[in-house]
């Protein structure tokens, strides 16, 4: 009796994509090795019976060499059957740990995926020879496209466990798969086709950085452009012409008072969306007409970035500058992120292996990157006083990112391991995979991070009802008057960029006493002292309370360094 | 007999020792790379940044750091 069914494998082979189309269900999968960490558990009908099956995380070997590699091993040992996702373009070192499964005895089926690109390279591969000499089934599928798949369904129930296979020694094993390959694969000669170029130029470091330019500024384009577009003719309409005469006659209905400060807005009367701090109205606003475009946008990037394989060429691009900083490549995919928004960046310090790198990417991007709304509010703020004022913004919170980065390396405890990273071939991004991916991405952020908001402005909304922020702002006065000359209101503002940056920095024009050197102080703190609500949650769900009080500390601690600072440069008192 | 690191781009040699822990040394094993592998270095960032090569069909970047422990002999 078949009850559970484990589908191991080596990263990057199009794991995922089996189990959805086995299951129906959907995972993230990823044209870079380690999206699946975690396990997913699904559900299929094989012959009239409901079966359980487990999407194991990539492995390369069934003897647990990190996190990944031992849930996958924990899952073997419960599995009826062995589902062995294997690459077919890259045969001999996936042979190793079919071998190791093979060994274990367990029934085990042998799927070779990527069967349409192995193809494509010229490498023929005689699956019914393979059959007969590891004496499992063997299916070719495209899982993408769900070729064979049904085959893979009909034949589950063949997959059995070899009793030809004792454990050998590592060398022995090796020279085996060899005999094997030479029986079973004919690779043809090709020439270099234009996928090899490709790699060649990205790679390179002479043409692949002015590549890697090129590529970053169109994605920040791309994003811009989607996101806009969403925001100021899908949603804000939506809001405007179809929520807004709700909202106004749920007001009259409710009269002024309590009620209508917290779930419509401090002054009776107006619908303002951006700055009121309803419920009903900021809470929902912010987080589904400013925020939600440039999630959407942002991931749909991502997706086609990842699919298409060129992220780990970037990341091998970035490593030198990233390792002096304690990171490694990867750790462009939080800070690239982060400029969108932080709180896709903050969720993508997991690609880092150590605590370390993931504490230092977390707390940079929260010091040193300001979100696309943010940014685009610097700019509104200082354009009109002259270029230079925002290259001032900008430039210090580069240099911060590095400066900070290579402290935070000497000073936190842990490791900084080298990169270590398969580069997967180029491939073409399937566009209905793409959709579908980011779909999956902005459900999440709408059930995981939009309630959070929704709170968020609750608090801060009542937190100034009864008069709290004000109180903090006084009494925060005297230090902002003393320490970085600027207004006593600055504090109010900071206070509010707590739930939206780019609403802060838009307070500091309505601030009486400002001058353009004190715009760019604040500014720039308002970047670098604390993160958003938003970020806030998710980065304390990263890190954990205590790592997150730490990173919290030096944001703060920065932010007075830097606000002193640039007071003696710029104001020179 | 010398360090994969020392390789220029394009040269291809055949590993004959990979020096370093066990850890180290099963890592790459398991993605193919060990002694007697051909093994082609495909690009070198500067400042001692990661290498990244091509064994079988199969490409990785790696660390200057790790190409250092492996050692190779030019063909």
């Amino acid at each position: 009796m078949i009850k559970k069914i484990v589908l191991m494998g080596n990263p990057n082979v199009g794991k995922s994509v089996v189990f959805s189309r086995l299951t129906g269900a959907k995972v993230i999968s990823s044209n870079y090795p380690g999206t699946t960490v975690d396990f997913s558990k699904g559900k299929m009908i094989l012959q009239g019976k409901t079966v359980e099956i487990i999407d194991a995380p990539g492995t390369y070997s069934l003897k647990p060499g990190n996190r990944a590699e031992e849930v996958a091993a924990k899952m073997l040992k419960e599995a009826d059957v062995i589902v062995d996702v294997v690459d077919s373009t890259n045969l001999e070192r996936i042979l190793y740990l079919t071998h190791e499964i093979l060994e274990t005895k367990k029934p085990v089926i042998v799927v070779l995926n990527l069967w349409d690109e192995a193809k494509h390279l010229g490498i023929h591969i005689n699956e019914k020879l393979l059959e007969k000499i590891l004496g499992v089934p063997v299916v070719p599928t495209v899982a993408l496209t769900g070729e064979g798949i049904k085959t893979l369904v009909s034949r589950i129930n063949e997959a059995r466990s070899p009793i030809k296979y004792k454990p050998i020694g590592q060398d022995k094993r090796w020279i085996k798969i060899g005999q094997i390959i030479k029986r079973i694969e004919r690779v043809e000669h090709r020439h270099h086709t234009l996928r090899d170029k490709i790699n060649d130029l990205t790679i390179k470091p002479s043409t692949g950085v002015p590549i890697a330019i090129v590529v970053v500024f169109l994605t920040f384009l791309i994003v811009w452009l989607i996101g806009e577009s969403l925001s100021k003719h899908l949603i804000q309409p939506v809001f405007q012409y179809a929520y807004k005469p709700l909202i106004v006659g749920f007001g009259d209905w409710l009269g002024p008072g309590f009620p209508y400060k917290i779930l419509i807005g401090q002054n009776y009367g107006i619908i303002d969306f951006e700055g009121s701090l309803g419920i009903l109205t900021t809470g929902f606003y912010v987080p589904l007409a400013i925020v939600l475009p440039y999630i959407i946008a942002f991931y749909f990037m991502l997706s086609l970035l990842e699919d298409s394989g060129y992220l780990p060429r970037l990341a091998t691009l970035v490593d030198t500058v990233f390792h002096k900083i304690g990171m490694h490549g990867f750790g462009i995919i939080p800070l690239f992120l982060g400029i969108g928004c932080n709180v896709p960046g903050a969720l993508a310090t997991r690609t880092l292996e150590t605590r370390k790198q993931r504490f230092i990417a977390a707390t940079l991007l929260a010091i040193a990157v300001p979100c696309m709304a943010q940014t685009a509010m610097i700019f509104g703020i200082l354009g009109r006083y002259g270029i230079q004022y925002i290259l001032m913004v900008i430039f210090t919170l580069m240099i911060l990112y590095f400066v900070v980065g290579i402290i935070l390396n000497r000073f936190v405890k842990g490791k900084s391991p080298e990169i270590f990273m398969e580069i997967p071939p180029y491939r073409k991004p399937d566009f209905h995979v793409t959709f579908q991916k980011t779909w999956m991405r902005v459900r999440w952020f709408l059930k995981e991070a939009v309630p959070f908001l929704i709170l968020g402005v609750a608090f801060i909304n009542i937190l100034y009802t009864v008069g709290f922020l004000q109180w903090l702002g006084n009494a925060f006065q005297p230090i902002m008057q003393g320490l970085f000359g600027l207004p006593g209101e600055t504090s109010i503002a900071m206070v509010v960029g707590f739930l939206r940056k780019d609403l802060a920095v838009g307070m500091l024009l309505t601030i009486e006493g400002m001058g353009v050197y004190q715009l760019v102080i604040a500014a720039t703190m308002l970047t670098i002292y604390f993160p958003c609500v938003a970020s806030f949650i998710v980065l304390l769900r990263e890190l954990g309370l205590k790592d997150m009080i730490k990173a919290a500390l030096i944001m703060i601690c920065t932010a007075g360094i830097v606000g002193i600072a640039l007071r003696l440069i710029l104001l020179g008192v | 007999m010398k360090p994969l690191a020392h390789l220029t781009r394009n040269q291809t040699a055949k590993i004959t020792v990979i020096n370093g822990g066990y850890g180290f040394r099963r890592r790459l094993e398991v993605l193919g790379i060990r002694e007697g592998q051909n093994v082609k270095v495909l690009s070198k960032q500067p400042l001692r940044g990661p290498l990244t090569i091509c064994v079988g069909s199969c490409q990785m970047t790696l660390g200057r750091g790790m190409a250092h422990k492996i050692m190779v002999e030019e063909l």
